[in-house]
């Protein structure tokens, strides 16, 4: 006592050098974590920032809006409107048909171009235009001899014109636009001839070969990821949840169940690589299912996601109190009412979060697709219904989107960041939902 | 809720599996990924213009497409494969191991391979195939005797090249385009530097075959100082790899360059630019064949598979002015001839 009364500068206080040490390391310290923090949070607005600023590009597409004369004699030139005669005029034949009417546009527009051909006009339009004309014909054979107002897609180079990508300066040696095309786009986005909107195709379309970006869309993709997802709730929920239960429940402790506890925990980092191996070893090579079928997909993610879901489960499980079983069991019920009349509810939100996250975790996923044929497929066909959504070849979300990252044209590259913001959106909707599934049942004891 | 429930569902999955692999109604396709866009391509409007469904293609490499394409006759193997390079014995033989004995080799056109830098950086507008080879090669002659390469600027061995250090991006061992790259690139700048010759005096081999043999498998071989990088992805990974080092020079596809002329700068063989024109007269000297292969055994069986490969080899789609040679195909001056083995449907070896 006497000692601190004749130290009057060691009092609560005032602080000593010490104390002043530990003060400065503290404030160090919390200075560390919120650098670490701007440093995560400028990373992923510079993430965010790049995808959108990329991707936007793919959500908007330049259309050509022409009437154009379906000429009988081309189209039908024994005039007698004979489907089958009509289905032999190929798509070749309809192209300069577009191709003649752009040119009557910008002359009863009097715009002034250099371009007096016809064939000159074929790298402003897509070659989607031709197949578009086609379709309407042969739907509707009356028309044919009639004029009708088109809304063609404008081809991948005035498009990316429109969006900056194509520049002037570097279009010297591409064959596939010229500076003249370029002044006569100017001159017919001033006209409205040429004008840019949504791109509802992008999202809902098919694949498209390497010649026509500007027809690609993840529609079909998008369905090879669902019916995958279909594939691995339905196996590796009841599986994972009747596992859990087992293992929570009923299953004695002894060294066999410890084993098995382990292996699922090691199973869960195990990389994704290897149980796409295992899946080309197994569904592919031995039980000789289809090659890049979704179904395939789906039971190799379930592979992958089963222990997550087990996990999660027995997280869930654990986390209601044994209180809820006692008096369960208190009042005659047998271990299984129990567990299924009163633990289970009360689990179910959890289970359900943690099923949401490893389903998540399986749409984003593309190694293991990688090894059984889903990437590198050209999805340009629509399932046909439940069976062969199931069984025909398909891609999925992010293997398309690795698809488009590697082909030749730029154009490409530009749907591949429009279509990770479709994946990202897709996440985002997923782990929303966990969390609202958590805050609206979760119970605390 | 239990094993039951999913043990069932399954079994009616693969139940399903069954009954649909018993009716196939689309062409298959697989194999090269150089082939894999003129395929699409074709496919596509095949779809458009036919009342068959738009055939399935896949990609996977030449090798693996082959390989598919060998492991059987039936509606649960690939009709067509592939191939950025012929067909291999090896791979006739295990054809007709697996019952596949009828093949159609069909040859689409030419593919052209070109190098190119950054726009940006130094002109490498001259090559010669010695130049490469110089550049490239573990072993180089100087002043009449087989050194190692001692070269780490392209001046050093030719004064009309930039005085940048060497960086080189080449197909890797599993592609395709490596074969071509190796044959008529290095081989060629082998014999012009006369490294060739000294191979040949040193290599071992019990007749003057198997000595040429081992002489001209010296000639493949890379420098493994890192002058040299072998790409196993594709073009677009070379393309980040010239896009980051302005001295870089990389091996592409003629399409692929084609389609980036905003970034790319070609760089002339022997004087010669590589363009459509000039493969096809055979000028430009690094150009190989594509091919596809077709089970005649599936011909008639699986609808739409015959028209696909007409349609494949019409002048609407194949000739100079279809879009395949808008893509960059080189167009096959042969074209005709090639109609006619697919019409007429003449197989591998039956002499005609």
């Amino acid at each position: 006592m006497s000692d601190v009364m004749s130290n009057p500068g060691r009092g609560l206080q005032t602080q000593d050098a010490r104390a002043r040490r530990r003060h400065r390391a503290e404030v160090r310290f919390r200075a560390y974590g919120v650098m670490a923090i701007a440093t995560g949070l400028i990373l992923l607005v510079i993430l965010l920032g790049t995808i959108v600023s990329n991707g936007t590009g793919a959500f908007r597409q330049a259309f050509v809006e022409i009437d154009v004369y379906l000429d009988p004699a081309k189209l039908d030139k024994k005039g007698n409107r004979d489907i089958a005669d009509i289905k032999k005029v190929s798509t070749f034949g309809y192209a300069p048909l577009a191709q003649q009417a752009l040119l009557a546009e910008i002359e009863a527009r009097g715009i002034e171009t250099p371009l007096r051909k016809a064939k000159e006009m074929k790298n402003l339009l897509s070659s989607s235009a031709a197949a578009q004309m086609r379709d309407l014909v042969i739907a509707q054979p009356e028309m044919i001899g009639q004029t009708v107002s088109f809304r063609l897609l404008a081809s991948s180079r005035v498009d990316g014109y429109l969006k900056g990508r194509v520049m002037r300066e570097n279009i010297a040696k591409d064959k596939n636009i010229s500076v003249e095309q370029l002044d006569l786009t100017d001159a017919l986005i001033q006209a409205g001839v040429i004008t840019s909107g949504f791109n509802m195709a992008f999202i809902t379309g098919s694949d498209a070969s390497e010649s026509r970006p500007e027809q690609a869309g993840i529609g079909v993709s998008m369905l090879g990821s669902l019916f995958m997802m279909v594939v691995v709730l339905v196996l590796s929920l009841p599986i994972g949840v009747a596992a859990s239960i087992y293992l929570e429940e009923f299953a004695p402790k002894n060294r066999l169940t410890d084993l098995i506890e382990v292996n699922i925990s090691n199973l869960a980092a195990v990389p994704s690589i290897v149980f796409g191996i295992l899946g080309l070893a197994v569904f592919i090579q031995f039980a000789h299912l289809p090659q890049s079928a979704p179904l395939v997909g789906g039971l190799v993610l379930t592979l992958m996601t089963l222990p997550t879901v087990i996990i999660s489960t027995r997280a869930a499980l654990k986390a209601v109190p044994p209180s809820i079983r006692d008096a369960a069991l208190g009042v005659g019920a047998s271990k299984m009412q129990s567990v299924f009349h009163h633990v289970l509810p009360l689990a179910m939100p959890g289970i359900l979060t943690g099923t949401i996250l490893g389903l998540a975790q399986a749409l984003g996923e593309t190694a293991p697709l990688l090894l059984i044929g889903m990437v590198g497929y050209v999805a340009t066909n629509y399932p046909g219904g439940l069976a062969s959504g199931f069984l025909d070849p398909n891609s999925a979300m992010p293997a398309q989107i690795y698809e488009w990252a590697k082909r030749a044209d730029p154009a490409f590259y530009e749907r591949a960041w429009g279509g990770i913001m479709i994946l990202l959106a897709f996440l985002l909707m997923m782990n929303i939902i966990a969390i609202l599934l958590r805050r609206r049942f979760e119970r605390r004891w | 809720m239990s094993f039951t429930t999913s043990s069932t569902s399954v079994l009616a999955v693969l139940a399903l599996t069954a009954g649909a692999a018993a009716a196939r109604d689309n062409v298959q396709v697989a194999g090269s990924s150089t082939v894999l866009p003129y395929a699409s391509i074709v496919a596509e409007a095949f779809g458009e213009n036919f009342d068959f469904p738009t055939p399935v293609v896949e990609s996977g490499g030449s090798s693996a497409g082959l390989k598919r394409f060998c492991e059987g006759v039936g509606e649960n193997t690939i009709d067509i494969a592939n191939a950025s390079r012929q067909i291999r014995d090896r791979e006739i033989k295990a054809c007709a191991d697996n019952g596949v004995t009828d093949i159609i080799e069909v040859r689409i056109g030419y593919d052209g391979i070109v190098f190119a830098s950054q726009k940006s950086g130094p002109g490498f507008t001259a090559f010669e195939a010695a130049d490469l080879f110089n550049a490239l090669s573990p072993k180089v002659v100087i002043d009449g005797a087989l050194v190692d390469n001692p070269y780490t600027k392209w001046s050093d061995f030719n004064a009309d090249l930039p005085a940048v250090e060497i960086a080189a991006f080449i197909p890797g061992t599993k592609h395709g385009t490596r074969e071509v790259f190796e044959e008529k690139v290095l081989v060629e700048g082998c014999k012009d530097t006369g490294a060739y010759d000294m191979l040949l005096a040193m290599a071992e081999g019990d007749d003057d075959k198997a000595k040429k043999k081992a002489a001209k498998k010296a000639c493949y071989a890379v420098r493994t100082d890192g002058k040299s990088v072998d790409i196993d992805g594709d073009y677009t990974e070379t393309l980040a790899r010239i896009d980051s080092n302005s001295d870089g020079i990389g091996v592409f596809g003629l399409a692929f360059y084609e389609n980036n002329t905003d970034t790319l700068k070609v760089a002339t063989m022997g004087a010669v630019e590589p363009t459509t024109e000039s493969i096809a007269s055979g000028e430009y000297p690094v150009s190989r064949p594509l091919f596809f292969y077709i089970k005649q055994a599936h011909l008639g069986v699986i609808p739409g598979l015959k028209e696909f490969a007409e349609f494949f080899v019409s002048d609407e789609i194949a000739g100079p002015d279809g879009p395949l040679a808008e893509y960059g195909l080189v167009s096959d001056p042969a074209l005709e001839s090639t109609q006619e083995i697919v019409l007429d449907e003449i197989t591998m070896g039956s002499g005609s």
